[in-house]
């Protein structure tokens, strides 16, 4: 037996030399977010890649909240498919419905009067101040935040109050019909809007004051998820994103659809493609609607709501395209027709899904904290991801 | 555009218009060099949306649809191919890098193979599921009842 004493203390570069190996050991972590995460706005499950916190690759897994939307239309009738898109991008519902009822117009050939086009531009534009409201509230609090989730969602209440007067629903509107309105604008609708834009005008401000200059949310957004405006485009990013990465597209101006060549207002773009731009990006937005509310409220012309629209719509056989800007993006209908009274296929081209594709990239490089705020950032929708 | 592609292309390119939109079908064999020229010389940069129609009881049952747009020139172009089932298409994820979940959607639906995509597999439903949900054939209450069993413990999604 060697007695204890006579042993030699191991030598520094032995010691060093150990720990390298053992404690020092630099491979690659891969771990698990979600799909029950709550900063993954839904079920979103994202497999992370990383080096110490560093994000080295991510991929998505997506397909939980898959109902077969796509599947549905092709069983029910043109109307009755109308419900069906609300429920794809759920907090703006009314956007789904202007983009499906007019695919289905342009078809058959109709067009929406023009007081149902400004019903329906208002409603659009305030379902839009209502999903970048939502989007802010929770995107704030995932960072950490928690004020602005209770102001916005305060002041969206006004919004639903507006959705639920004129059609009974707050969320799943049903807002639209294939060739214009179903209900008449209620008594005082018109006040109602523009108080709403009265009342809402400083709380934007509100907003801005709580984080525009806010210390911790500049730490947290400025030089986070940058992504090139070339790259955008290779992945077709459409939409607030796409705008902050200084590209200046929106649809409502480069192939105007409803009646927007109408209406006056900037489509504000950011530099530096990075969280922070894209949050300025909305925040201008939000008050780029309420310009064209103010504009559309005070113009809503008199006349029929509905365009001659047979009782049973059976568009010629052919095949539509038709895309809108919704709050996320470039949202797109394609509908085959064969001349029944079913559509023979509806595509769906939902922004988010298509936006979601540049998380990887957006990832890159940064912090495992950094993934909640590019979330948070891209704005997306389970809903509508797996449609 | 179109004058060009038809001088030079014959008969394997028909453009067409449909309610003010325009769209190319384009035989099977021309699709990677259309799509090629569409984006390096035609400057349709963003690609859209890449989608399938079933026919089945066509020969070549399957259209596959590339809508693509141009921001250079604010133009919308649709092209169009007839495939077999079984057939493949060569993967637009070396033109546009969006067409890499795009593609695997169409696969996922359809059941339609890119070959030289990065990542063949399926997207929204699980991995070992049987079927491709929007041909036709399969109906609408239809579901992979074994993978449901296996995996989820219960007798019936339904």
């Amino acid at each position: 037996m060697t007695d204890p004493k006579t042993l030699s203390p191991p030598s520094l570069e032995t010691h060093v030399a150990a720990r390298d190996e053992t404690f020092l050991d630099t491979n690659e972590l891969v771990i698990n977010m979600g799909p029950q995460h709550p900063a993954t706005h839904g079920v979103l499950r994202v497999i992370l890649r990383l080096d110490g916190e560093k994000v080295m690759g991510l991929e998505c897994v997506i397909g939980y909240l898959h109902r077969g939307v796509e599947k549905i239309g092709e069983n029910r009738t043109y109307a009755m498919f109308n419900p069906y898109v609300d429920r794809m991008d759920y907090v703006a519902a009314v956007s789904n419905g202007l983009g499906y009822c007019e695919a289905v117009e342009k078809l058959l050939n109709v067009e929406a009067p023009p007081r149902a086009q400004y019903i329906r531009v208002i409603l659009t534009e305030l379902n839009r101040v209502a999903s970048h409201q939502l989007w802010l509230g929770t995107h704030a609090l995932d960072i950490g935040a928690i004020t602005p989730l209770f102001y916005t969602f305060r002041d969206r209440e006004e919004i639903l109050k507006i959705f639920e007067k004129y059609c009974g629903a707050r969320l799943t509107t049903h807002a639209f019909r294939i060739g214009g309105l179903l209900y008449e604008a209620y008594d005082g609708f018109e006040q109602d809007v523009k108080n709403f834009i009265s009342f809402f005008k400083p709380k934007i401000d509100e907003y801005e004051e709580l984080l525009t200059t806010n210390r911790i949310w500049l730490e947290r957004t400025k030089g986070v998820g940058v992504i090139s405006g070339k790259d955008c485009i290779a992945l077709g990013v459409t939409g607030p994103v796409l705008r902050a990465s200084g590209v200046k597209w929106d649809i409502r101006k480069a192939q105007p659809y409803a009646n927007y060549k109408n209406f006056d207002f900037e489509i504000p773009i950011g530099l530096n493609g990075d969280t922070y731009d894209r949050y300025l990006v909305r925040m201008v937005e939000m008050r780029q609607a309420l310009r064209i509310l103010e504009q559309a409220v005070n113009g809503i012309p008199a006349g029929p709501i509905m365009a001659k629209v047979p009782k049973v719509i059976k568009p010629p056989v052919g095949e539509v395209y038709h895309s809108i800007e919704a709050p996320k993006g470039e949202l797109g209908y394609f509908i085959v027709s064969d001349g029944s009274t079913q559509p023979y296929r509806v595509r769906v081209r939902p922004p988010s899904f298509v936006n979601l594709q540049a998380l990887d990239l957006m990832c890159r490089g940064q912090l495992v904290a950094d993934v909640i705020a590019v979330i948070g950032t891209l704005d997306i929708v389970l809903g509508e991801v797996d449609r | 555009m179109v004058a060009k592609f038809k001088r030079e292309y014959g008969s394997g390119v028909d453009p067409l218009t449909y309610l003010g939109q325009d769209y190319m079908v384009v035989d099977r064999s021309l699709i990677p060099e259309i799509l090629q020229i569409l984006r390096n010389e035609e400057q349709f940069d963003y690609c859209v949306d890449i989608t399938a129609v079933h026919y089945p009881k066509r020969e070549k049952q399957f259209d596959v649809i590339w809508i693509l747009y141009s921001f250079a020139r604010n133009e919308r172009v649709r092209v169009k191919t007839q495939i077999a089932d079984g057939e493949t298409l060569p993967s637009s994820v070396p033109i546009w890098a969006t067409a890499n979940w795009l593609e695997r959607e169409v696969y996922d639906m359809f059941g339609i193979k890119f070959d030289g995509h990065p990542d063949m597999k399926r997207i929204l439903l699980p991995d070992g599921w049987k079927g491709h949900p929007l041909r036709k054939d399969y109906g609408i209450l239809q579901q992979d009842n074994e993978w449901v069993q296996i995996n989820l413990g219960i007798e019936s999604g339904q």
